[in-house]
């Protein structure tokens, strides 16, 4: 789905804190920087860092006691919050669909607040049950307490996102559903922000979730930023000893995940034992060796453009 | 059961003026249950003290409360009508807060993240899932109105209580018959009828 309407806006913090009345520190400590617009943010901490406090400062139903947040260079507080939150998406881990409505006016909430006509909503659901792979047909006049877990969460993205927002709010999004579920919501996500261009802000405890969805990782302590940085500068080059334990980056199998066997092979030929895809990672590749493999092909639609060794692999790890 | 038949135009007579006593007593009692209700559910340190109070009143028994009101308000139609207003308070402000508290904190969420306005929320989301509850309140509190409102007759404002009353006071039972039992089927008629809506509004 290109969607020219969809394109997304920047974010930015600048010296945002927020402390809850009778709390004795704060729980977002004087937090500033920006996301460029179109990007996949992962903020990503144990329970109590401020992950999820600061995301709902960006459609204010969290005030910040100092500081500024913007959305596409608008101050937020100056923006009415209906009409601010009719142009930001947000989904929550307890999904929150509303229980006496069916699939399709859940969906069509937003586009109806904000006074789409019917054709246009109801096509519109049409298009985005298909986006998150429910077929409109079976699900369009179903009820929520009909649909499982995953096929609730699905409908609270298509929900999110049906009025084209700039920017869309994930607060724990799978963190209800179990580990086969979750990994095809992640695979949909990562499918779904490509298409759309929206700025996704996703929050998570999850180091495994943030590593296979983020551009980008803000790591949050006890309200403060400790780092900003894409996945693999964050694994490669952990700013304290915190990031270092919460992103166990001693594990070197775990960067093995980022990289992939374009950036690693040699443009070269020789005898190999076997092919890989120039986009797997190479703890596909790692795998494949482990398995007996000696040399791969490296092969892009199809064609051989290098060869992986194993040590090709080890020489990623330390350049 | 043969006078309920050989009178049965001063049933029907008895049994309007019985409905009449219960539909405006009902509305009225709505109008005044409605925000005190909703603000028992907003303001939890008020809504305590008020159902406290609202119970009490819901213990004094009815009888006595219309007997005490005759005496300051006179006879009529009126002054029924207040013991039932009155009457009903406790069990619908109870449920009508109880179904508002009851609604799903996700649901408040998602709504207030969707960017609905706080009318909206509390007209598309919070009262139609508080709907069943505040409905089974409407449901009890009408049954015990028809009950109750057989009273009436004791303050000369008619219904099915005047052949209860008439019966009771001539010692001729079927004429007591033919107040209870008509006022019996009421109550049981309009407790279906409010169980079938309950059962149709919920999700």
């Amino acid at each position: 789905m290109s969607d020219p309407a969809s394109a997304g806006a920047p974010v930015r913090f600048e010296s945002v804190t927020v402390r809850y009345p009778n709390a004795d520190r704060n729980a977002v400590d004087d937090v500033s920087f920006a996301i460029p617009a179109g990007s996949f943010t992962v903020f990503l901490g144990p329970s109590g860092c401020g992950k999820s406090t600061l995301l709902r400062t960006v459609n204010r139903l969290v005030v910040p006691r100092n500081g500024t947040v913007f959305v596409d260079d608008a101050d937020v507080a100056g923006i009415a919050p209906e009409r601010l939150r009719r142009g930001i998406g947000y989904v929550i881990q307890a999904v929150g669909l509303f229980g006496h409505m069916t699939v399709a006016a859940n969906v069509a909430v937003v586009p109806e607040l904000v006074g789409w006509d019917r054709q246009r909503v109801s096509a519109r659901v049409d298009e985005l049950l298909a986006l998150v792979s429910l077929d409109p047909a079976r699900y369009r006049n179903r009820y929520p307490r009909e649909l499982s877990g995953g096929e609730q969460q699905r409908v609270g993205v298509a929900r999110a996102i049906a009025a084209q927002p700039p920017v869309l709010l994930m607060d724990e999004p799978f963190g209800a559903v179990d580990a086969i579920v979750r990994s095809a919501l992640q695979d949909e996500t990562r499918r779904i922000a490509r298409s759309l261009k929206t700025t996704i802000l996703f929050v998570t405890h999850d180091v495994d979730e943030a590593l296979r969805l983020a551009d980008r990782i803000v790591v949050l302590r006890e309200g403060r930023l400790v780092q900003y940085d894409t996945p693999l500068a964050i694994l490669s080059a952990p700013a304290t000893e915190y990031v270092e334990r919460l992103l166990d980056t001693h594990d070197v199998v775990r960067r093995l995940t980022l990289l992939r066997a374009r950036d690693a092979m040699r443009t070269q030929t020789g005898t190999t034992s076997g092919s890989i895809d120039a986009g797997a990672s190479l703890r596909e590749s790692l795998n494949a060796f482990l398995q007996g493999a000696e040399n791969l092909a490296v092969t892009d639609d199809g064609a051989t453009i290098g060869v992986l060794a194993f040590d090709d692999i080890r020489r990623a790890l330390h350049p | 059961m043969n006078y309920l038949f050989t009178h049965l135009p001063q049933v029907g007579i008895y049994t309007l003026q019985h409905l009449a006593l219960v539909g405006t007593s009902l509305i009225i009692a709505l109008v005044i249950a409605l925000p005190l209700g909703v603000y028992a559910a907003r303001q939890r340190r008020v809504g305590r003290p008020l159902l406290g109070v609202l119970g009490a009143i819901y213990t004094i028994p009815s009888l006595a409360l219309l007997a005490v009101l005759v005496r300051y308000n006179g006879l009529g139609f009126w002054t029924p009508v207040i013991v039932l207003v009155a009457y009903a308070q406790f069990v619908l402000v109870r449920n009508i807060a109880q179904g508002l508290l009851g609604v799903d904190p996700a649901q408040l969420d998602a709504a207030r993240g969707l960017g609905l306005s706080s009318a909206q929320r509390f007209w598309r989301i919070e009262v139609p899932l508080a709907l069943p509850v505040m409905l089974g309140g409407v449901r009890v509190a009408t049954v015990s109105m028809i009950a109750i409102a057989t009273l009436a007759a004791y303050a000369s404002a008619g219904g099915l209580g005047t052949f209860i009353f008439e019966g009771l006071s001539r010692q001729y039972p079927a004429e007591t018959l033919a107040g209870s039992i008509p006022a019996a089927i009421l109550a049981i008629a309009v407790d279906a009828l409010f169980r079938g809506i309950e059962r149709a509004v919920t999700v």
